[in-house]
């Protein structure tokens, strides 16, 4: 086993708190891919009746410079996946390259990664400066960059007052700083992190969303962050990807996965979304006449080939759908008002299909408040409609 | 008294009478020993006054400084030795409960439930069937191979008690396998260590029955010297040499309990 590690030379240094990347320097490495899986599988207990696939059959290309995301719900397979590029799971078939170099078979010491662990995994023996100094320590640095580089770092996560303490005597977000300060010190060409805000209270999961994204900007490092929650995905990344079941389901910009989902999971995964089933009714230039039963015709645009009597889904976002009276059109019943603060929520019901609008409150363009009972014309923004084959 | 007090199972009449009695029943013999140690007069019942004699006695007699020597050597060698097996053992069962851990753990325990009388007389048909002389190192041989279960359990406890992400934490920032282990696993693992070895080496010092069968003629440990003076007779010089045994095995337990302690904190 091939126990060389690969590490970028620190270069020169800046006079502040931005840490030069070799590896990820978008100068000398223009679009390049941080890393790559390819047919990428991973099978738990192989051989045995209790035979798991984590991942099936995962492509993915990392963009170096990247807050990339792996989101999906708990045991899709995001944390295995990350745990393949940190080289603590072995994958069962496929290839993974980490800046172009195969890394496969390497263990966790050879990979140029470092990781953010869920419960940071600081050595509590240690403190705060002998945790972050200990991967430059392992790595063979000389003492005085050793000391400096844990300045460098402690000052970037605003640790400085508490470089002498244990990780035991701090809190959460004290500790958060640290394993990330530890992970950044020895300059990783990726940096991982396992949902490492999953630990914290609202307020100040919030907070360091906005800390990471901006650390992420600062050192230049791709960031690969898994997460299971949906609104800490789009606010932070660059690009997402969708897990579920083992099964890459759709990557793209936070704009992407919202506005034009690929899949219903994506669609009801990502945000809320109403899911109606419908026929498809003739099709002129890109656009598809759509039946919903009960409900009548509706047209949206079809990226794919749909065929007349074709079963689709569309997906409605609830902040999208116009609710109406007095306009003659009134088939839907309201069953149910949620006042939500910033908005009230509708759940209607239009034949046999059951809906979710929300609206900002107060005739707020020229919208009306209704009560349970009411019954209500239903409409749709224009390009709302997003008509899913899968 | 509020009916809450009454109402609680805690306060059981009578019961603080019970455990007063317990106390007694358990600490009394000792304490009377404790105290007879210091009797002036030859007899273990009758008090003479205070004097130190015995313990004059005790420090001037030269079998009883060998056996005591021999001990310390055998308890401090056994329980060093023990502690590394155990340690192996430990790290080996720890994280693995499917892959034979669970069925390690029984055998590795097992030892403390079976009658220490057939543990001894196993050891002995096994010396003489193998052609072992008896003597110094049979007992020390007897004494590593029962220390063991003794040894692993703290170090055991230490382990799962340890985040097991940690030695993955080190391998992520660049420590080799053995790297990891001295610098991460190892200093953590310090309390169980120490609280192991020290409850190995109380076992191996106190140890009779086992030393009894397997002690060649030439070599004697402290328990089996005592014993070899009550069948001479009973004199304060027993109680003398027994006192500052219980005195040893009480600060080493103590030392143990408040490692433990201090480990648990973390």
């Amino acid at each position: 086993m091939q126990r060389a590690i690969k590490h970028p030379d620190p270069r020169p240094r800046a006079e502040s708190n931005i840490v030069p990347m070799a590896g990820s320097d978008p100068v000398r490495h223009p679009n390049s891919v941080a890393a790559e899986v390819r047919n990428l599988r991973k099978t738990y207990n192989a051989g045995t009746p209790h035979a798991h696939e984590a991942l099936k059959d995962v492509d993915l290309s990392i963009r170096a410079n990247e807050f990339f995301t792996l989101l999906g719900p708990s045991g899709c397979g995001k944390t295995t996946l990350l745990r393949i590029l940190g080289g603590f799971e072995m994958l069962t078939s496929g290839t993974c390259r980490i800046f172009g170099e195969d890394v496969s078979r390497l263990p966790p010491e050879a990979r140029p990664v470092n990781t953010v662990f869920q419960q940071y995994a600081l050595f509590p023996h240690m403190t705060v400066r002998r945790n972050i100094a200990f991967g430059l320590e392992m790595l063979g640095k000389p003492r005085a960059e050793v000391e400096s580089t844990v300045e460098r770092m402690l000052d970037l996560v605003h640790m400085t007052d508490y470089a002498d303490r244990r990780p035991d005597t701090m809190s959460g977000g004290q500790r958060q700083r640290v394993a990330l300060a530890r992970a950044l010190a020895p300059q990783p060409k990726l940096l991982l992190l396992d949902e490492p805000l999953s630990a914290l209270d609202l307020k100040l999961r919030q907070k360091m969303r906005l800390e990471l994204k901006s650390l992420q900007r600062e050192t230049g490092i791709t960031f690969i962050f898994v997460t299971h929650d949906q609104e800490e995905a789009l606010a932070m990344s660059d690009r997402v990807a969708v897990i579920s079941n083992g099964h890459l389901q759709q990557v793209g910009t936070p704009e992407d996965i919202y506005e034009q989902p690929q899949s219903r999971f994506v669609a009801d995964f990502i945000g809320e979304s109403n899911l109606i089933e419908a026929k498809v009714a003739g099709v002129t230039g890109g656009e598809a006449s759509l039946d919903i039963e009960g409900f009548g015709k509706v047209h949206a645009p079809v990226a794919e080939r749909v065929e007349d009597g074709q079963k689709v889904w569309l997906s409605i976002r609830p902040e999208r759908l116009v609710l109406g009276s007095g306009d003659g059109q009134e088939r839907a019943k309201v069953t149910d008002r949620t006042y939500l603060g910033n908005a009230v929520e509708y759940h209607l019901h239009v034949g046999e299909h059951a809906l979710t609008a929300r609206s900002p409150r107060g005739g707020l363009r020229g919208r009306q408040d209704f009560a349970p009972g009411d019954v209500v014309s239903v409409g749709f923004e224009p390009g709302s409609i997003k008509v899913l084959l899968s | 008294m509020s009916t809450a007090r009454l109402r609680d199972l805690r306060v059981f009449p009578g019961f603080g009478l019970l455990s007063v009695g317990c106390v007694v029943f358990l600490y009394a013999p000792i304490v009377v020993l404790a105290i007879y140690s210091f009797n002036d007069g030859r007899s273990v019942t009758r008090w003479a006054g205070f004097s130190f004699r015995w313990y004059q006695t005790v420090f001037a007699n030269q079998n009883i400084q060998t056996a005591a020597i021999n001990s310390v050597v055998i308890a401090v060698i056994a329980a060093t030795v023990a502690t590394v097996f155990a340690l192996g053992a430990a790290i080996a069962t720890v994280n693995r409960k499917k892959g034979g851990g669970e069925g390690a753990y029984v055998v590795l325990t097992f030892p403390l439930m079976v009658p220490e009388i057939v543990t001894a007389v196993a050891s002995l048909v096994f010396f003489v069937a193998v052609g072992i002389s008896l003597g110094f190192a049979t007992i020390l041989i007897a004494h590593i191979v029962f220390c063991i279960p003794f040894a692993y359990l703290p170090i055991k406890a230490r382990l799962e008690s340890m985040d097991g992400t940690l030695p993955s934490a080190a391998a992520d920032l660049y420590a080799s396998p053995a790297k990891a282990f001295l610098r991460i696993t190892l200093p953590l693992l310090v309390p169980g260590l120490v609280s192991g070895w020290l409850l190995a080496f109380i076992i191996s010092l106190d140890d009779f029955i086992i030393t009894a069968l397997v002690a060649g003629p030439g070599a004697t440990t402290l328990p089996l010297h005592i014993y070899g003076m009550l069948r001479l007779g009973m004199t304060p010089e027993v109680n003398a040499i027994s006192t500052l045994m219980l005195a040893a095995s009480t600060v080493l337990v103590l030392i143990s309990g408040l490692l433990g302690q201090a480990g648990r904190k973390h």
